[in-house]
């Protein structure tokens, strides 16, 4: 296989660059070991941010992040709620930061007005009395998954070539250049080789991982940030504590949810991690001094993901680190048509694809400027269910009865199910419950994909997409990653229900048993 | 306490509507105790239907028992503090056995060999080992272990049930199994001239709508082409609700072929067979049933005895009696609730049986073999099944507890709810009669 240029990452960076690569007429092909947004671009808040936040630590991410999410909120409405944004400081908090903070916004260009405590507490009630300073500024939110499909989606229309389950397992250099890449699909273990001019690294937490394979050594750090997801919104705006970053400072909103969070954790490896339920309870505990209401809410799941930070020498802790990106060239560590791009964060994932893009281009001569910049995001019919509400007002605007509720919480019919598979279908790679779940609301309501995941795969295996006991294995698979986020919120009614289920999963259908089967003593 | 609510006075009250609670009201019954029980019916509604007695030991090997005796003597002499432990063999057969010619006066009957497991089909594909099976689920064992040519019929609009999942999940082991979609006839939306197509079936819409004769002779007539050679039928769980043993039967005959149910996801009819079942015998029996009534406050003192408030939101009413047994369950069914630090009784405040640390509740792997270690959190007894204090005696002279609420045993993973259910009640009664 031969292409222009390789891609290595399905996550918003990957996505974006393809697109702009695609707009300016190079050919790419884009891997990646997962799914998309397998990574940090799917484990985040969904947060755009306005650049208050990064105001006195970063000032020059606080600018990207001013300008980008102007760009986006024009560039890409259907990925974003523009809701904008509190930053509320609690009494204890350090006042000189807080009297700092106007001053700080404007010098960076953001947006902060004062807001009258009464006046924010009638705009946003969920506002404990402990407030004593609030401030407006223009965040938003956005959906990561909607973001990075449509990305994806558009480049694949101009030519871009997808393959997800597709591992980089090797690199052949020769005279200081890749000759070909190694790749392994991991659902079918088939091994195959890809020929490309350029390849950008664009792996987020796992650049290292990949550079390693040429033994080029990034100095990464991996700073896990893990999120509550409450059963209903508990505000309109994005709230932020007054104060320097640290843990359970922010709740978004997120749709017909709020996600509250977030902590900074040093990993060993971004592979297999978990929101630990101390991390847990210790943004329940921060969060509820802005938003009382968060030590007594009901919550549906935790989540977690990777930042991937770049080591700096004088950093005194991972939430000093710069939130800026990294765009590395390998040509003077010896390997002459190979790109580093990672760091930085979602809300400038457009800034970071066109500066890779700008190198890419310099690199194979291309002349072409950056589109993205004006060309707006299209949305695709396909990547709108992840969206809260849209299976539902299209279910009843077709209003066709034999066209059942799959997803009883979500209202997801089986037409959207239909709609998802082909999309998938269209990213190559099978049809899988946790493929669905990711491009859906599936799986996201109070059941938590508990029982529609059994309606799915038995619909699933009607549609003949499931053989043998391959759709059993695909259940157990989707609900072990379910229980990843569920496990730490396990107290109160989401107890209860975690019985319920495992009640059915375990004690009426045996599903912990298919492996042990054959190894069953029959006395 | 609000005016108004009446009294009642008792001798025994079971606190719980689940499979522990009818349980143990039935043999208080039976003993002649004058007996109230107040509890959510949901228990029951969402009871499978199947009876397990004990069928995986050790769970962390998963090892499959046949034998549920031979695999609750094992398990005895390896966990001491399960409950069966604190029972005799003699006495739980007894206690199955009553528990099961009670069903078949009720027209439930059921189905148990007395020293073996069976397997049983799911509407997942997976093969469940438990003990007794409503006889509807009778021939299913036998087409299985048959292996026979065998027809599984699938509705459409019935969601959630597979028969190409179930033929494909075994066609390794099965080859001889098939499966056909039809559509379920609706004389009355065709009378009306109404297209009845592919609507959503709920299955005890279904299971009501095969008592009607009418139906079932339509239903017939669909499958009837479709059999060709097979020698079993198999259907999901909607044989009717109230006649269920009419429409097993008729339907059986109209197909001549021996007929099965295949249990699917709850709330499913078996359940619901159950607590129909429940709730219109035990008044007969004299016990006062209150079904959706929980508890909602407990007291206790030595001159009077307990005292509970009962009704949904305000106290309805107070019943006062000598004795109680706790058979709420576990979180689902209230005898147990957990926030954010511990696992607490909420009645009584009994102690818990727990760790004390959250992270350990729960294990990283969902399915994991060796069981969530808080299923194994609950109240500890003395022999007569009464929930310990902080001391290690009897909390109350005349509690008792019964049921899932029981620590030290996983029933979900053991396989062994119903039988835990029914012989620890059996004999918290007994203790009850013996004490008072």
């Amino acid at each position: 296989m031969k292409t222009q240029v390789l891609i290595i990452g399905g996550g918003i960076t990957g996505a974006g660059l393809a697109r702009d690569l695609a707009l300016r007429g190079i050919e790419s092909i884009l891997v990646e070991k997962q799914d998309i947004n397998a990574g940090a671009s799917g484990g985040n808040h969904g947060l755009l941010h306005s650049g208050a936040r990064y105001v006195e630590s970063d000032p020059a991410t606080a600018r990207e992040c001013r300008e980008e999410g102007e760009l986006l909120k024009r560039l890409a409405p259907h990925c974003i709620e523009d809701t904008g944004g509190f930053f509320v400081a609690v009494k204890g908090d350090d006042e000189n930061f807080i009297a700092d903070f106007p001053k700080l916004c404007a010098k960076s260009g953001i947006r902060a007005e004062g807001v009258d405590l009464n006046l924010s507490l009638h705009l946003e009630p969920a506002l404990g009395d402990q407030v004593i300073a609030a401030y407006a500024v223009p965040d938003a939110t956005i959906d990561p998954f909607k973001l990075s499909l449509d990305n994806i989606s558009h480049a694949q229309q101009l030519g871009t070539r997808l393959m997800r389950f597709t591992r980089v397992v090797s690199f052949s250099v020769q005279h200081g250049k890749i000759v070909w890449v190694g790749l392994t699909n991991t659902e079918t273990g088939q091994e195959i080789r890809i020929e490309a001019d350029l390849i950008v690294n664009a792996s987020g937490a796992w650049a290292g991982q990949v550079t390693a394979l040429v033994g080029i050594k990034i100095d990464m750090l991996y700073s896990k940030g893990s999120m509550l997801v409450t059963q209903k919104r508990l505000t309109h705006r994005v709230i932020n504590r007054l104060r320097r970053a640290t843990d359970g400072d922010i709740l978004v909103p997120g749709g017909i949810v709020s996600v509250l969070g977030t902590t900074s954790v040093r990993v060993e490896s971004p592979d297999t991690i978990y929101p630990e339920l101390d991390e847990i309870d210790r943004i329940i505990e921060e969060g509820s001094r802005m938003i009382p209401e968060l030590k007594t809410t009901q919550y549906v799941r935790a989540y977690c993901g990777v930042r991937p930070l770049i080591r700096a020498k004088d950093a005194e802790n991972d939430r000093d680190i710069s939130r800026g990106f990294a765009l590395i060239d390998h040509a003077p560590q010896g390997i002459g048509n190979f790109i580093t791009i990672t760091g930085g964060k979602l809300t400038t994932y457009r800034l970071m694809a066109e500066k890779a893009a700008d190198l890419v281009c310099e690199r194979l001569g291309v002349r072409q400027s950056c589109r993205t910049r004006t060309e707006p995001l299209p949305s695709a019919e396909n990547n709108q269910w992840t969206r809260p509400g849209q299976a539902p007002r299209a279910w009843i605007e077709r209003n066709r009865p034999e066209d059942l509720l799959i997803c009883e919480c979500e209202m997801v019919p089986q037409s959207v199910i239909d709609s998802i598979a082909s999309s998938i279908r269209d990213q190559q790679g099978a049809v899988t419950l946790k493929a669905i779940g990711l491009r859906s609301r599936v799986g996201r309501g109070s059941c938590q994909g508990m029982f529609c995941s059994l309606l799915i795969a038995a619909y699933l295996y009607d549609c003949r997409e499931f053989s043998d006991a391959q759709g059993l294995l695909n259940l157990r698979e989707f609900l072990g990653e379910r229980w990843r986020g569920l496990r730490p919120v396990l107290w109160d009614l989401p107890l209860v229900k975690s019985e319920l289920q495992e009640a059915m999963h375990c004690g009426l259908f045996g599903l912990e048993l298919i492996q042990s089967r054959d190894r069953g003593n029959h006395q | 306490m609000r005016r108004g609510p009446s009294d009642i006075v008792c001798e025994l009250m079971v606190i719980g509507a689940g499979m522990a609670g009818v349980a143990a009201a039935l043999f208080a019954a039976k003993r002649g105790i004058d007996c109230v029980l107040v509890g959510v019916k949901q228990g029951l509604n969402f009871a499978s239907g199947m009876m397990d007695l004990m069928a995986v030991h050790p769970i962390e090997e998963g090892r499959l028992w046949m034998n549920p005796w031979q695999a609750i003597e094992a398990l005895v002499q390896d966990c001491p503090r399960h409950p069966y432990a604190l029972l005799n063999p003699r006495e739980m057969r007894t206690a199955i056995f009553d528990f099961l010619s009670f069903l078949k006066q009720g027209e439930l009957p059921y189905h148990a060999e007395p020293e073996r497991n069976v397997m049983v089909l799911t509407s997942l594909g997976t093969l469940k080992p438990t003990y007794a099976i409503p006889r509807t689920v009778l021939s299913g064992v036998r087409a299985l272990q048959e292996k026979a040519a065998c027809l599984i019929v699938d509705f459409d609009g019935l969601k959630g049930f597979s028969g190409r999942q179930i033929v494909e999940t075994l066609k390794n082991t099965w080859p001889h199994l098939h499966s056909h979609r039809v559509e379920l006839p609706d004389p009355y939306s065709k009378r009306v001239g109404l297209q009845a197509k592919r609507v959503e079936q709920y299955p005890e819409m279904m299971a009501r709508g095969l008592e009607n004769p009418e139906v079932r002779t339509h239903l017939a007539r669909a499958i009837r082409p479709l059999l060709k050679k097979a020698d079993y039928v198999g259907l999901p769980a909607i044989l009717g609700v109230q006649h269920t043993e009419e429409v097993f039967h008729a339907l059986q005959d109209q197909l001549e072929r021996p007929l099965f149910e295949i249990p699917i996801m709850p709330p499913s009819v078996a359940g619901l067979r159950l607590s129909n079942l429940f709730g219109a015998t035990l008044p007969r029996l004299g016990v006062r049933a209150f079904f959706q009534h929980p508890v909602l406050k407990a007291d206790h003192n030595v001159r009077n005895g307990f005292q509970f408030e009962v009704g949904q939101g305000p106290a309805q009413m107070v019943v006062r009696a000598k004795a109680a047994v706790l058979a709420g369950g576990r979180f689902l069914g209230g005898g147990l609730y957990a926030d954010r630090e511990r696992v607490v009784e909420p009645l009584f405040g009994l102690p818990v049986y727990q760790l004390s640390d959250r992270n350990r509740w729960h294990r990283r792997l969902y399915l994991d073999p060796q069981g969530h270690p808080i299923n194994q959190f609950g109240l500890e007894t003395d022999g007569l099944f009464r929930p310990l204090n902080a001391d290690g005696g009897p909390a109350f002279p005349l509690l008792f507890a019964a049921g899932s609420i029981l620590a030290h045993q996983d029933w979900m993973r053991m396989k062994c709810g119903s039988g835990l259910a029914i012989t620890t009640a059996y004999a918290a009664v007994k203790a009850f009669e013996q004490l008072r």
